[in-house]
């Protein structure tokens, strides 16, 4: 197919919930998960002379996203209304930022799987209050308002985009820099990290866009590659085969991997925005701004740096445990008690990520503790159990939760490092072997590795090898 | 013993020397209502035994009368304020039965120092209107003459009081609904400065315009009423962080005795005679007083009225956007869709003026007419400001008559809304600016039908409006009373 003669645009707009403890407007729980319609009073159920109040927290948070996407910060921007008729939308209207938003022009520098670098632009982020939720059953439509004021930053990229992966990985790095700076927890099988693409094609080497779809709604970064891929795919096709692309809204069907028509071109929704004449102009003081400057979070991109200059790391290892904030935290527990910071590095990356992603846990779900897994790098290192001992205390652990100390208690797996019992066993293997000794003697020293293997395996593994090592060496030569 | 006509400072009097208590004079209300609000249709709703426990609760306090600045006054509030426990329906079918779950600040302030609520009166739709005659529920009668109007949107608030059935009321104003009402009822009316009082629990019109004020029969409860419920209110983020006066205090040593008033006589044309008499008037009392008048000029509010006419539509067509049926208030019966839900219960719910001015604020906003409807009028609205600026340069008060004419009969001016519209062609502008208004009886015409005269204020300028107010009020002697108010039935 003609496929390679297409590129891609693709933007993305993201609604990022906030982590506050209270609603945007009003005193309300910002809390997933209550009965329906509990965390509800007059101001979020749209009652009549109810008004909005700006919590001063979601500004704050959304100033931090701000600040971490390296936008242009206006200290004065205007709340506005979006006006359109919806059961899960009380008021008729959704206060939300229109002309003025309160940053502009920002960007992200993603990682791409060549090994390159790309910056992807933010056109703007703006301060809105998430709607209620409409479960649509059998019988009828119900309405849950408890999510109904919860705010929301939302956050408009570019079109910067050329293909599904750049997407996926402007997304991630998003996603990962809102949950470092405790902005937005991220997760998004609770809608709290929404995803909203806009594509078109068009021949390489033309500078106009083409007529562009929007895939609303889309719930991991998985779906997000392979929506974008197939919508892709879909438009060149249509454009092949000679028909037009319809300017409509389209959505991800997970089970059949296709993208499908959800409403066309909306007869030009007109949502009438004008100033929320309920709220004065938000005006963020510098005195202000300085203060969450100030009190920014470590942001990834800190944190990797952070990790390549104190643990002496690649790039490549700083940035997969700097991939998520919990990763991180979790190695840093690791390195403070384990005082050995490559190799908490290696047991973290190869071990443990291993073991996790065979079960398909996260790191906060890891059945060996940040301490646990120190503890154990620690005897490695004292020397009172070997490498390859460790690992198999190791599955141990991660089978069942129990501490490194007890496993090699309970199995006897303490590394020998006492010489008698050594040369013990050394003695044994040299004399069941005369005739493998008389070649070692007749020069062929590269027999040490076989008595080294034999008397290891006589001691089960657990011979301090280094020890060992040396010891057959003496006997051999002596 | 009759309370109707007394003042708030009278009834206090009175308590005071326990001549009587909260319970016998709130008892005498509403048994004024019940007999007379058949022919005002001004009460919507009464909860006399709710009303009379507020008053005997009050009667075991007497001791507290000097604490409690409005103790045992009986106040009447109009349906677009929500007051937990009654009903407010702001004159629309579409919120009938709707009972308030909360209660304003406002209103919970006035409650907290000893006003005992007599019930929620009538008003022009949504408080759009300048007759009464709006309501859902009917038309309000004046008075002072039943076949004509109150005046609006405010009309049962000012109906109420003109009749003895309240000692004063709650109103908003938008664009006068207020001063206008209380002008054609020979009330007190004061529009705060935009800001001074929370919006918080009235159910919004235009929220840029509106505020909300008391009726009251003399300039000293005005200020009374306001002190106690004005002041920042953290659930309404318009409302002005600024320190009250004790206006009442102030009222005892006013600071200034001579004022410049300022008049525009090219705004006031085409006046009624007779207002245009009591006006000139009203302004000969304050030259008296060492008081002085200078022309000034104001020549941006000949486009208040279309302004306000963009402005207020706007802002309603999104604020009333809520009443739709699907989470309280009237739902249609009839709806196969849901699309027939919100179009049906709007339909049927919402009345002909109200539909009106949604329209027109729907069109105001919609793309490709914002720019020249919306962003127009609120530059203009920033001239009209500007020209209120520049005269305060020159005086202290801007001064006009409240309304054109007096009370216009039923029905007079139900057919042509432009006629209906001019009513309010001097208070308009005020709201545009956010200034206070203030409207003083000032005379009757030859139909013995109350004239209004309004001060318009500066900026936070009350405590200067009420000195003057009631200076002139001192001077000018005791207004008369509506037959009606005087005795039973």
């Amino acid at each position: 197919m003609s496929l390679e003669k297409y590129e891609a645009v693709i933007g993305l707009e993201v609604h990022a919930q906030l982590m506050t403890a209270s609603k945007m407007f009003c005193r309300c729980p910002n809390q997933y998960g209550s009965s329906p319609n509990t965390n509800v009073c007059p101001v979020c159920t749209g009652q009549p002379g109810a008004l909005p109040v700006i919590n001063k927290k979601a500004m704050e948070l959304g100033v931090r996203a701000a600040i971490a996407l390296n936008c242009e910060i206006h200290p004065e921007s205007v709340f506005a209304r979006k006006n359109y008729f919806y059961p899960d939308l009380p008021k008729g209207y959704q206060i939300s930022q229109y002309e003025k938003p309160f940053c502009t022009q920002g960007y992200v520098v993603v990682q791409l799987k060549t090994g390159e670098e790309k910056r992807i632009g933010i056109t703007r982020i703006h301060f809105e209050e998430d709607a209620g939720k409409s479960n649509h059953e059998a019988y009828g439509t119900l309405v849950n308002l408890n999510r109904a004021g919860v705010p929301l930053c939302e956050i408009v990229s570019e079109p910067d985009m050329r293909t599904a992966h750049e997407a996926g990985q402007y997304l991630r790095a998003l996603h990962s820099i809102l949950r470092y700076a405790d902005i937005c927890d991220g997760n998004m099988e609770e809608g709290n990290f929404r995803c909203d693409a806009n594509i078109s094609v068009r021949p390489i080497g033309t500078e106009k866009f083409g007529t562009k779809v929007e895939l609303k709604n889309i719930n991991s970064f998985k779906f997000v590659e392979k929506a974008i891929e197939y919508e892709v795919q879909r438009q060149v096709f249509a454009i092949e085969n000679g028909e037009k692309i319809i300017q409509q809204t389209r959505s991800w069907n997970s089970a059949k991997n296709v993208t499908e028509v959800m409403r066309e071109k909306e007869q030009a929704h007109d949502y009438r925005y004008f100033p929320e004449p309920d709220l004065p102009k938000l005006v963020f003081s510098s005195s202000w701004l300085d203060k969450i400057k100030k009190e920014m979070p470590e942001l990834p991109q800190q944190t990797s740096a952070r990790f390549k200059a104190a643990f002496d790391l690649s790039d490549y290892d700083a940035s997969v445990l700097t991939s998520s904030k919990e990763l991180a935290k979790y190695f840093e527990s690791v390195v403070s008690h384990s005082k050995n910071g490559k190799a908490s590095a290696n047991w973290v990356m190869n071990e443990l990520l291993g073991r996790l992603n065979a079960v398909g846990k996260e790191i906060d779900l890891s059945p060996v503790s940040s301490t646990q897994l120190a503890e154990l790098i620690a005897k490695i290192d004292s020397g009172e159990i070997s490498g390859k001992i460790a690992k198999t205390v190791f599955e141990e652990m991660f089978a069942t939760s129990k501490d490194a100390s007890s496993i090699i208690k309970d199995k006897g797996l303490v590394q020998i490092s006492d010489p008698a019992a050594l040369e013990n066993v050394i003695r044994k293997v040299i004399e069941s072997n005369p005739s493998q000794l008389a070649e070692y003697k007749a020069g062929k020293v590269k027999l040490l590795g076989f008595f080294v293997g034999q008397a290891m395996k006589e001691t089960k593994g657990q011979a301090n090898p280094a020890l060992l090592n040396e010891l057959v060496k003496k006997f051999l030569d002596s | 013993m009759e309370f109707g006509t007394l003042s708030i400072q009278q009834l206090l009097s009175g308590y005071q020397k326990k001549e009587f208590k909260p319970s016998e004079v709130a008892a005498s209300f509403l048994k004024n209502i019940s007999d007379k609000n058949e022919k005002l249709n001004a009460f919507l709703q009464v909860r006399p035994d709710e009303t009379l426990s507020q008053a005997r609760a009050l009667d075991e306090k007497m001791s507290q009368v000097e604490m409690l600045p409005l103790f045992g006054i009986p106040v009447a509030i109009k349906d677009n304020f929500l007051v937990q426990g009654w009903q407010a329906t702001a004159g629309s079918k579409v919120l009938s039965g709707y009972l308030s779950p909360y209660t304003a600040t406002s209103v919970e302030r006035l409650q907290s120092m000893g006003a005992v609520i007599v019930g929620k009166v009538n008003c022009d739709e949504f408080a759009m209107g300048s007759s009464n005659e709006n309501s859902a529920f009917g038309p309000v009668r004046n008075p002072w003459a039943l076949d004509r109007v109150p005046g609006g949107s405010s009309g049962g608030s000012s109906a109420a009081v003109a009749a003895g059935l309240a000692t004063v009321s709650l109103g908003t104003d938008t664009g006068g609904s207020i001063r206008q009402p209380a002008s054609l009822c020979g009330l007190v009316g004061l529009k705060p400065s935009y800001g001074r009082v929370s919006r918080y629990g009235i159910v919004s019109y235009a929220s840029s315009l509106d505020q909300v004020g008391p009726f009251s029969r003399t300039v000293w409860d005005s200020a009374r009423v306001l002190e106690v419920m004005a002041g920042h209110d953290g659930m309404d983020a318009t409302s002005a962080k600024r320190a009250v006066p004790r206006f009442t205090e102030e009222l005892k040593a006013p600071a200034k005795k001579a004022f410049t008033l300022g008049v525009s006589r090219s705004w006031l044309e085409g006046v009624d005679p007779d207002v245009a008499k009591a006006f000139d008037s009203a302004i000969e009392f304050f030259k008296k007083m060492g008081g002085k008048v200078v022309e000034i000029d104001l020549p941006h509010t000949k486009y208040a009225l279309s302004t306000y006419y963009l402005i207020a539509p706007s802002e309603a067509s999104s604020n009333l956007a809520r009443y739709d049926g699907v989470h309280y208030g009237y739902r249609t019966q009839s709806a196969k869709t849901s699309e027939e839900l919100y179009s049906k219960s709007r339909g049927e719910g919402i009345g002909r003026e109200v539909k009106l001015r949604i329209m027109l604020g729907t069109y105001a906003l919609s793309a490709g007419y914002y720019d020249a409807f919306y962003l127009k009028a609120n530059q203009v609205r920033r001239k009209i400001q500007e020209d209120f600026e520049k005269a305060f340069t020159q005086c202290d008060f801007v001064v006009s008559p409240t309304s054109p004419s007096t009370a216009f009969k039923l029905g007079e001016k139900t057919d042509d809304p432009l006629k209906m519209y001019l009513s309010d062609i001097f208070t308009l502008p005020v709201n545009l600016a956010g200034l206070p208004g203030l409207s003083v009886p000032c005379g009757l015409d030859s139909n013995n039908l109350p004239i209004g005269f309004q001060m318009i204020g500066k900026p936070f300028g009350e405590s200067e409006l009420f000195a003057a107010a009631h200076q002139y009020e001192q001077i000018r002697g005791e207004f008369p009373v509506a037959d009606m108010a005087k005795g039973r039935g």
